[in-house]
């Protein structure tokens, strides 16, 4: 195998940032025409790796080679220009402009000094028809949805003349039927000579797609499968990912009571166009019992949990300890014992300039240790932090630092230190250990498992599917707004479930 | 239509005479400027409230460069005046990532301050200057009138018939006395739609003001295309400046501008963030401002009319489905209604709050219904990935 | 707060302030100006007992109306209308305090109740338009600044309100001097301090205290920190925005009072209009800290009472206001250099202790 014949060769690539190191040493071939998957946990370093392919950071060590000449990218320019496109997970598009107008922002066909529009859907036209990536070209991208969203963002890089793709968690967002578009277009495109890199943690999908699965754990390549083969199964893909057995969060014993502590009825948010982003939720917790909420991401978990907080406009019954709490305002739910763990901590969990010790009282800052009455107790709010520091392992020289100095996992456990406190009745808990590593999302799992033997409901948000099985006593499903499934976790295994998330009925 | 009404009611001719409309079209040129140059700014992503101190410098431009050199090197110096204001206001933000709003105040001080010394400094024992006022500027900008529109519109306004008289008083008083600067600024309004959005710089410069992120990923050098826009947003300010020094009055006087670089902003958010809007809006303004100028009997008629129009869209509010916006709005014009009934003379203190009054109104009607660009006035760093 | 936070809230206003007074002196020297003379001419004329009981006097405005601005500050909202504010509120207190012939001790508390009640009236307007029509609080409070002299003008001029005080003067009816504040007197100085400068420090602390040991004021910080987080955490977000304008504007209302209680005892159109201006200058160095505003406030009232010196050696006084505007500028170009530098360091400085504490293991 000659290194001609990779699209891509990376020899020892290091990246550090302050406190961190991102990637450590990390070898990788891929071969030209085909689909090559990169697999890993959050953190396990591929973000760091996609931007150094696409020119948005530079290594630190190691080469880089395309098509076997060595390269170096000093901006997303130098690697656009040498046919190499990313479509990031989290699209980059201007949402008052048309899907055109994004395609061709940078690259602008020109008449003289206008804009030529007419030349450029002319080529787009085709391009997108070669390949099945129809696009309405003139509706603005605020009316467009995610599917057509995407495609745009892959025509943008095809536009560009890409021949090598990087897809960064393409199918996160994704409808089953989205997912098969897409990857029919990617086989397309493959028969094209056209490469691509497909980043995923969602194993099944990449024993699907791809020709060659590269798996990275902790910053470094561990080895790179080819599943055609080698006998690949998602099993053997975790462990390789993860490097020791999966831990299993499993509840033993039943704490499950009688008492009703949330009772949801006929939850429902309209999105002003027509459609319901909630659709008639209705649900049931009881003290010392874990709801796990299956979905993938997008399918109402965050709405439904700003409407239990009272964030959102949603309208129908919620009662809490037997009281109707609909017209209760954040403030008050947060007072009678609602606890909340944010998906994302930095958006609503965290003030981030603010030292640490004021963090631990967000949220809480009517409530002691915190607080007596109007007054801030300063005092107490120190104390109950460095007791939080302590029992929950966050690492920091001390509480006066910055919440922006911590690094993600530690701020997360900062955030479940501070919820666990405070006795409350009710956990919301939306992702609480993403970004956590493997010892801490251990501690966090047994706190939450501990609390729940005392009384707690919780109601648990997660997309890892080990997290929600190991802890949930019932698991509800939630696709497109509506709960479609109801499951119980000692009977369930992470394939079916997944099954039952994306709507295909097994 | 409803300024006809007005009109024969009161029987304050001004309202729609020649002469007013020409001059509301005249202070319309400086408003309508700034809100061009806050234009730019905003649509690559930085809200530029420092539009009123860059003016203040255009005017003093002006005055420093036009009372020796005469009215061109004013004009050309209060543009540069005002770009360098601009420039220094990028610099703070986005090179430096101090929030916008802030910058935008401290270059208003800034600007303020430097010209009350320079002035003091330079005007004072220059003939026919004072410590707060300069020489007057040697020479004047050329106006056209075009006689052959003009004159028959006029005598037909004079005859007072009923909307067409009224409708002959605008376009008569467009084509009467039309300042150069005014048909540079009209061009400059035209030049800026084709720019921004028929051209690959200016959906650049836009995508800067939507999702610089996307635009970085791209290769797009946002900065520099920010920088460009609070400089262009600048010379603008400078611009409208010189019209106030050289046109309107003859001289750089202290607080000369007196709150339109803010009315700009208003007509631009009125606009809706693009040039035709920004230029209607500039001309309603334009039009109440004059009307400062005018006497007692107009006032009268500003606030009949004032009462009728928001009477007026009280009903549309209404026919809308928002209920509540719509009472408020019947109070407030019955409120007015009342007002002109019960006085035969109105303060003039009545219009001179009357362009700040109408930002207010116009601005609380106008909120909802609008399309700001998505990361106006967000801080951008480059590498930022979001 | 430790010496050394308070040494750090002021390292930058005072680096700001010595580059500032660098490109002032390049500006003096360009026109010929002896940089010794002028400044040894405002040190020497600034530091008699005399002058220092004007600067007091005239901080004293300052750092009412910087306290209210910053207040706004840290709830990220930008009271503009400071200006309008504290006007309005002279004016009408002025006129309640005229016709009231009753003892200090029940007129006082009266007039300045009545300045607050007007200034947070007036800024009211502006917080309603935003929570209710979402228009800008900034260009909303600039209209209200001119309106408010609209107002004013009517009526002092067209109303009965304002009376002939002297020749070309009109104002509202005289306060009698029952309703006075008393000064106090400082060693050497002809001049009395105003009295209402302890209502000011009062006011500083309580502004401390509001933002720092109130649960209130922990919701106005994070609000104002992250609006998304602090409606998580039970915070009316709308509610937020109106009590924070309602508080700004009563402390607005009271900056004319040092002046209006202690000296000319009636409202007329001389009175200085451009504070708010100031107070927004000051907050901005001050960082919105209570110390840092009146280190700031004490500058700012240095600067424009040796300033008048400056005409008598030639030098046109507004060379001052180049100076303030030079500070402002650099002030907050040296703060977000010393916030991203902080960052940075803060997250080394975490890094370090991790792989200390790994390494001891």
């Amino acid at each position: 195998m000659t290194e001609a014949a990779n699209a891509i060769t990376l020899t020892g690539i290091w990246k550090r940032f302050p406190g961190v190191v991102a990637n450590s040493d990390v070898n990788l071939a891929i071969k030209a025409g085909t689909i090559h998957a990169v697999v890993g946990e959050n953190g396990a370093g591929k973000s760091t790796l996609m931007k150094i392919l696409y020119g948005m950071q530079k290594p630190d060590q190691g080469t880089i080679k395309i098509r076997g000449e060595i390269t170096q990218f000093n901006s997303p320019a130098e690697a656009i220009a040498t046919g190499i496109g990313m479509v990031h997970q989290h699209f980059m598009l201007a949402e008052n402009f048309t899907a055109l107008e994004n395609i061709i922002l940078g690259d602008e066909p020109r008449s003289g000094l206008n804009l030529d529009l007419n030349s450029a859907k002319l080529r787009l036209t085709d391009l997108a028809n070669r390949y099945g990536l129809e696009v309405p070209f003139d509706r603005y991208v605020s009316d467009l949805g995610v599917g057509l969203r995407q495609r745009l963002e892959i025509l943008k890089v095809l536009f560009r003349g890409a021949n090598i793709l990087i897809l960064d968690e393409p199918t996160a967002v994704l409808v089953p039927q989205e997912v098969d578009e897409l990857f029919s277009a990617l086989r397309d495109l493959r028969s094209e000579g056209i490469t691509t890199i497909f980043i995923s943690h969602k194993l099944d999908e990449v024993l699907a797609i791809a020709d060659s699965i590269t798996v990275m754990r902790a910053g470094t390549t561990v080895t790179t499968v080819n599943p055609l083969q080698e006998a690949t199964t998602p099993e053997t893909l975790a462990e390789l990912m993860v490097g020791s057995e999966l831990p299993s969060p499993q509840t033993n014993q039943d704490t499950v009571t009688d008492r009703v502590v949330l009772y949801v009825e006929n939850l429902t948010l309209s999105s002003g166009t027509g459609k319901n982003i909630l659709d008639g939720i209705s649900l049931g917790i009881h003290a010392g019992e874990i709801l796990g909420i299956a979905g993938i991401e997008g399918n109402g978990q965050a709405e439904l949990v700003d409407a239990l907080l009272g964030i959102n406009s949603a309208v129908g019954k919620i009662e809490y300890l037997g009281v109707d709490i609909s017209g209760w305002k954040t403030r008050k739910r947060r007072e009678g014992g609602i606890a909340f763990i944010p998906e994302d901590r930095s958006r609503q969990g965290l003030l981030l300039e603010a030292p640490l010790w004021e963090n631990r009282m967000l949220g809480h800052q009517t409530e002691r240790p915190n607080a007596k009455k109007f007054l801030l107790d300063p005092v107490g709010a120190k104390s109950d932090t460095s007791r939080i520091v302590a029992e929950y392992d966050v690492r920091t020289p001390n509480i006066e630092v910055a919440a922006s100095a911590l690094s993600g996992g530690n701020q997360q456990k900062l955030i479940v230190g501070r919820e666990m406190s405070g006795n409350p009745k009710l956990l919301i808990a939306a992702h609480p250990t993403r970004g956590v590593d493997v010892g801490a999302q251990a501690a966090i799992w047994e706190h939450i498992r501990t609390a729940r033997a005392n009384g707690l409901a919780v109601l648990l948000i997660s997309a890892d599917l080990d997290e929600l099985i190991g802890l949930s006593d019932k698991i509800a499903v939630l696709l497109r707004g509506r709960i479609v499934a109801q499951v119980d976790p000692s009977t369930i295994t992470p394939i079916s479930l997944g099954s039952a998330m994306t709507g295909v009925s097994s | 239509m409803l300024l006809s009404i007005t009109r024969v009611l009161t029987g304050a001719n001004d309202l729609t005479s020649t002469g007013t409309m020409s001059a509301a079209f005249g202070l319309a040129v400086p408003i309508g400027l700034a809100g061009l140059g806050g234009l730019w700014s905003e649509r690559a992503g930085v809200a530029n409230i420092g539009l009123e101190g860059m003016m203040i410098l255009g005017t003093f431009g002006a005055g420093l460069a036009g009372w020796q050199y005469g009215v061109w090197a004013g004009l050309i110096t209060a543009i540069i005046f005002g770009a360098v204001g601009g420039l220094l206001f990028g610099l703070a933000t986005v090179t430096f990532g101090v929030d916008q709003i802030v910058a935008g105040t401290a270059i208003n001080i800034l600007g303020l301050g430097l010209t009350q010394f320079l002035a003091k400094l330079l005007f004072t024992t220059a003939p026919g200057g004072g410590a707060t006022q300069s020489p007057p500027i040697f020479g004047m900008l050329p106006a056209i009138s075009i006689p052959v529109i003009s004159d028959p519109l006029t005598s037909l306004q004079e005859k007072s018939w009923f909307l067409v008289s009224d409708v002959a008083g605008v376009v008569s008083g467009l084509f009467y006395q039309l300042s150069l600067l005014t048909i540079i600024t009209v061009i400059l309004f035209m030049l800026t739609k084709w720019i921004l959005w028929h051209t690959a710089f200016g959906l650049r410069l836009r995508s800067a003001g939507e999702n610089p992120w996307a635009a970085e990923s791209l290769g797009i050098k946002v900065n520099l295309y920010k920088y460009f826009a609070v400089t262009m947003s600048g010379g603008l300010a400078g611009l409208a400046g010189a019209y106030l020094a050289i046109v309107a009055t003859g001289v750089y006087r202290g607080g000369q501008t007196a709150g339109r670089g803010y009315i700009g902003l208003a007509t631009m958010i009125f606009g809706n963030w693009r040039p035709g809007g920004t230029a209607v809006g500039a001309t309603v303004f334009g039009y109440i401002d004059t009307l400062q100028l005018r006497d007692d009997a107009n006032i009268r008629g500003l606030v009949l009319f004032g009462s009728l129009l928001i009477l007026s869209l009280a009903g549309f509010i209404f026919k809308s489905g928002r209920r509540n916006t719509a009472l408020a709005f019947l109070i407030l014009g019955v409120v007015l209604g009342m007002a002109f009934l019960s006085t035969s003379v109105f303060p003039p203190e009545v219009a001179q709050i009357a362009p700040y009054l109408t930002t207010l109104i116009v601005l609380a009607t106008a909120a909802q219904r609008l399309r700001p660009p998505s990361a106006d006035g967000i801080p951008y760093r480059k590498g930022d990935h979001s | 707060m430790s010496v050394k936070r308070i040494g750090d809230t002021l390292l930058a206003p005072i680096l700001a302030l010595i580059i500032a007074l660098i490109v002032t002196s390049a500006i003096l020297l360009a026109f010929g100006a002896d940089i010794a003379e002028v400044f040894g001419a405002m040190w020497s004329y600034g530091t008699r007992p005399n002058s220092i009981v004007l600067i007091l006097n005239l901080a004293t405005a300052y750092y009412l109306s910087a306290v209210a601005v910053a207040i706004g500050f840290k709830m990220n909202l930008f009271n503009i209308g400071v200006n309008g504010q504290y006007l309005l509120g002279a004016m009408v207190a002025a006129a309640v305090a005229g016709q009231l012939s009753l003892p200090g001790i029940i007129s006082l508390p009266i007039t300045i109740l009545v300045a607050m009640l007007v200034g947070a009236g007036w800024a009211g307007i502006a917080a309603w338009l935003k929570v209710s029509r979402g228009v800008s609080e900034v260009i909303s409070t600039i209209m209200l600044n001119f309106i408010a002299l609209g107002i004013i003008s009517y009526t002092i001029i067209r109303t009965g309100i304002g009376k002939d005080i002297a020749v070309n003067v009109r104002g509202t009816k005289l306060i009698p001097e029952s309703g006075w504040m008393p000064g106090f007197k400082i060693p050497g100085a002809a001049n009395e301090v105003y009295g209402f400068t302890l209502v000011a420090v009062a006011i500083g602390v309580g502004y401390w205290f509001l933002l720092n040991r109130t649960t209130f004021g922990f919701d106005l910080r994070a609000s104002g920190m992250s609006p998304s987080a602090a409606s998580a955490s039970g915070v009316n977000s709308r509610r937020m925005t109106v009590y924070t304008m309602l508080i700004s504007g009563a402390i607005a209302g009271l900056v004319a009072l040092p002046d209006l209680l202690g000296d000319s005892h009636t409202y007329t159109l001389n009175f200085p209009s451009g504070f708010g201006f100031t107070g927004i200058a000051i907050a901005l160095i001050g960082r919105n800290n209570p110390i840092g505003i009146a280190f700031g406030a004490l500058l700012w009232g240095f600067l424009d009472t040796t300033s008048a010196q400056l005409d008598l050696i030639g030098v046109p006084q507004e060379i001052v206001t180049i100076l303030q505007g030079v500070t402002v500028l650099a002030v907050v170009i040296a703060y977000e250099i010393a916030r991203r530098n902080k960052i940075r360091e803060q997250q080394q400085e975490v890094g370090r202790a991790l792989t200390e504490k790994s390494n001891i293991l």
